[in-house]
C-alpha cells in the first residue's frame, strides 16, 4: 500500500492546461491544406479521398477540400506528387457555421456519377413483388462492414420496430431466403461471399442495399480493398442511403423493394 | 357416443347396402379416407400452431407479432407456404441425390405415421394397437434416419454436423423418453393408449409419475428438436443445420414435420399423463374430443413457453444432462415405482 501511495506521489501529473496555455500540437494530425504555387491540379488526390472531400473545378482551375467530409486519414498528402498537399497540425476547426468548414467554391467531383440499376424486366418484377409481397425471408448478408448497419438491422427487431408484423422475417441460410440485405462495400475479401449468397438464393429473389458503404462504397470508396458498392457485383433493386440508416429507413427500403410504400 | 364415429357407421352403411360396394373395399376405402382426414387435421393444427408460435414469440419479446394478413396475422403461415411453392427449387450440384430428395419427405411420413396409433377420443384412433406406445418410440426413433439423410445428402459440412448432432442428441434422448413412459405403461400394466387412458379415470399419472412426467417434457423437447434443445439447427454454429441447403417446398416439408411431430408428442403426453380424453372437475357434458384438443394444447404451450423463455445450451451440457441427470432420474423412477407396487399389492392383498 505505501508502495502504491509513494508511486502516486512520485508520479508526475500529465494533465494539461489546454485553453489558458498553447499545446505544442508538433506530433498532432490536423487539417489538411494545399499549397496553391506548388498545386499542378493533377488531380491525384481527388481520386484517392476516400470520402471525397477534395474537389477540383477545371473552369476556375480552384482546389477545394471540405472539411466537414474530410476524415483527416492523410492520403491526399501521400499521394501528391507535387507536395502540395500537406497535413498540417491545426485542431481547432470547430465552428458553428458549416459553411466556413469549406474552403473555396463546391464543385461536383466528376467520379460522383450516380450508378443506374440493371432495368429488369418490368414484367418480372411485377412477378416477383405478386409472389413475395406478403411473405418475405430475409437473409442478411454482412460484406464487410463496420457493423453499424447490422446493428440497426438487429434493431428491426427489437419491440419498438417488430418487422415480424409485415410478414418478414430473418431466416439462417440463403437457400431460404428472398431477399438479401447487404451491409457493406463488398471488400475483396467478402466479394466471392457474396456472389456465392447471390447464387445460393433461390429465384425470385430481390437485393438491398444498406448504407454509405453498400450503395457507393461510402468512406471506403475507391479503396484498394473494396468494391465502390455492391451494385458492380450483384443486381440492387433498392439503395438505403445513410451511415448507418436508423431502422426505421431500412424498413422503408424493404418495403420500398416489395412496391408496399 | 362420438358422432364421428356414428357419421363413418352411416357412411359405411351407404357404401355396402345402399350402393352394394362388397365389404371389404368398403373397409379399405374408408381406411384411406380417415387416413386422409388425420393428415388434413394434422396440417390444420399445424397452421394453428405456427401462428401460436408467432404470437408468443411476439408476446414474450413484448412485440405484437404478425398483424398483417388475417385475423391478427392468423394466414400467415398459408402464404408463406403458398410463396414457398412458388420459389426455385435448387438441388446443389454435389449432392446425392436420391437421399437428398427422398430425406424432406421421409421427415413428413415419421411424423405422420406416430398419428395411427394416437386417440383423440374413445375410438377416434386409426388403429387401436395393443402395443400402441411402443409403435410411437419406434416410430420416434425412425425420424432420425431422416436427419441424418438430409445432413448426408446435402454434401455441406454444416448439414452434416447438424445431422450428426440430431443422430447423438435424438438417441441420447430416446432413452429417458422411453423410461419416463414406462413408469406408466408399469402402473397401468397395459401398452395401449385406449386402456392407459381409461386407468386415469380417478387420478391423472402426472400426479404419482412427477418425475417422470418431467424426464418426458425435457426430452420431448429434445426429440422435437426444440429451442432450449434445438441443437441441430443451432443458428451461431450451424447456419441452419440439416435442412441448411434445401429451399422451397422441401424446406417446408421439414418445418410441417418438426410442427407435426410436435402435436403428436403433446398428444402422447396428453394421454399418459394429463388423463387424456377424461373430463376435469367432472365437467362430462363437453365431449372427450374438447378435452383431448384442450389438453394437447396446454402442452403445446408449456413447450413453446419453454421456447421463447430459456437461451440455447450447449452441446456437451446437452449431452451430460441426457446421459448423467436424466437417465438416472428415469430410472430412480422406475425403481420407486416398483417399491410403490409392491407396497401397494402387499396392503391390498
Amino acid at each position: 500500500m505505501f508502495d502504491i501511495i509513494k508511486k502516486i506521489v512520485k508520479y508526475p501529473r500529465l494533465t494539461n492546461n489546454y485553453p489558458d496555455k498553447a499545446l505544442d500540437s508538433s506530433l498532432f494530425i490536423g487539417s489538411p491544406e494545399i499549397d496553391t504555387d506548388k498545386c499542378k491540379l493533377c488531380g491525384e488526390c481527388v481520386r484517392h479521398c476516400p470520402s471525397g472531400a477534395i474537389k477540383i473545378n477545371t473552369v476556375s482551375n480552384s482546389i477545394t477540400i471540405d472539411y466537414a467530409q474530410c476524415v483527416f486519414c492523410v492520403l491526399c498528402e501521400e499521394v501528391c506528387r507535387s507536395g502540395a498537399a500537406k497535413m498540417t497540425n491545426k485542431f481547432e476547426l470547430a465552428t458553428k457555421n458549416k459553411v466556413t468548414l469549406q474552403k473555396g467554391p463546391w464543385v461536383i467531383d466528376e467520379n460522383n456519377i450516380p450508378y443506374e440499376p440493371q432495368a429488369l424486366d418490368a414484367l418480372l418484377q411485377s412477378k416477383i413483388k405478386k409472389t413475395l409481397g406478403r411473405s418475405l425471408y430475409i437473409r442478411e448478408v454482412d460484406a464487410g462492414s463496420c457493423n453499424g448497419c447490422d446493428y440497426e438491422i438487429n434493431g428491426l427487431n427489437n419491440p419498438f420496430n417488430d418487422l415480424e408484423r409485415l410478414g418478414i422475417s430473418f431466416v439462417a441460410s440463403p437457400r431460404h431466403a428472398d431477399m438479401l440485405l447487404v451491409t457493406g462495400t463488398a471488400t475483396r475479401n467478402m466479394q466471392l461471399a457474396l456472389l456465392k449468397t447471390y447464387a445460393a438464393t433461390p429465384d425470385p429473389k430481390l437485393v438491398v442495399a444498406v448504407g454509405a458503404c453498400a450503395c457507393s462504397g461510402g468512406i471506403f470508396r475507391d479503396s484498394y480493398a473494396t468494391n465502390n458498392g455492391i451494385d458492380s457485383l450483384v443486381p440492387v433493386d433498392v439503395y438505403i442511403p445513410g451511415c448507418p440508416p436508423r431502422p426505421q429507413a431500412i424498413l422503408y427500403g424493404i418495403l420500398k423493394a416489395l412496391d408496399k410504400v | 357416443m362420438d358422432i364421428f364415429l356414428v357419421w363413418v357407421d352411416i357412411f359405411r352403411n351407404w357404401l355396402t347396402a345402399g350402393i352394394g360396394v362388397p365389404a371389404l373395399a368398403a373397409e379399405i376405402f374408408i381406411k384411406i379416407i380417415l387416413v386422409l382426414i388425420v393428415i388434413v387435421f394434422v396440417c390444420c393444427n399445424l397452421i394453428v400452431l405456427v401462428w401460436l408460435e408467432r404470437k408468443f414469440s411476439a408476446f414474450y419479446a413484448m412485440r405484437r407479432g404478425p398483424n398483417r394478413l388475417g385475423p391478427a396475422g392468423f394466414f400467415q403461415f398459408p402464404v408463406d407456404i403458398v410463396k414457398m411453392l412458388a420459389k426455385e427449387d435448387i438441388i446443389p450440384k454435389a449432392a446425392d441425390l436420391p437421399v437428398f430428395k427422398t430425406a424432406s419427405i421421409c421427415a413428413f411420413i415419421t411424423a405422420i405415421l406416430a398419428w395411427a396409433v394416437i386417440p383423440l377420443g374413445k375410438g377416434l384412433v386409426l388403429e387401436d394397437l395393443n402395443i400402441g406406445i411402443f409403435y410411437f418410440i419406434a416410430i420416434g426413433s425412425t425420424g432420425t434416419i431422416a436427419f441424418i439423410m438430409a445432413g448426408f445428402g446435402s454434401n455441406n459440412k454444416y448439414s452434416l454436423l447438424g445431422g450428426m448432432r440430431t443422430a447423438a442428441q435424438m438417441i441420447s434422448y430416446e432413452i429417458p423418453m422411453a423410461f419416463s413412459l414406462l413408469g406408466v405403461v408399469m402402473l397401468t400394466g397395459s401398452l395401449n393408449l385406449s386402456d392407459i387412458n381409461d386407468a386415469q379415470r380417478n387420478v391423472w399419472f402426472v400426479f404419482p409419475q412427477i418425475l417422470a412426467f418431467l424426464c418426458y417434457f425435457i426430452s420431448s423437447i429434445a426429440e422435437t428438436n426444440r429451442a432450449p434443445l434445438d441443437l441441430s439447427e443451432g443458428e451461431q454454429e450451424l447456419v441452419a443445420g440439416y435442412f441448411l441447403e434445401y429451399s422451397g417446398i422441401r424446406y417446408s416439408l421439414f418445418m410441417v414435420a418438426e410442427y407435426a411431430h410436435l402435436v403428436a408428442v403433446s398428444a402422447i403426453a396428453s394421454i399418459m399423463f394429463l388423463g387424456g380424453w377424461n373430463p376435469l372437475f367432472g365437467l362430462t357434458f363437453i365431449p372427450g374430443f374438447v378435452w383431448m384438443m384442450l389438453k394437447i394444447y396446454f402442452m403445446i404451450f408449456l413447450f413453446m413457453w419453454m421456447r421463447w423463455t430459456f437461451p440455447r445450451v450447449r452441446i456437451e451440457n446437452l449431452m451430460h444432462f441426457g446421459w448423467k441427470v436424466l437417465i438416472p432420474v428415469s430410472l430412480l423412477n422406475i425403481f420407486l415405482t416398483s417399491i410403490g407396487l409392491y407396497v401397494f399389492q402387499a396392503i391390498t392383498g
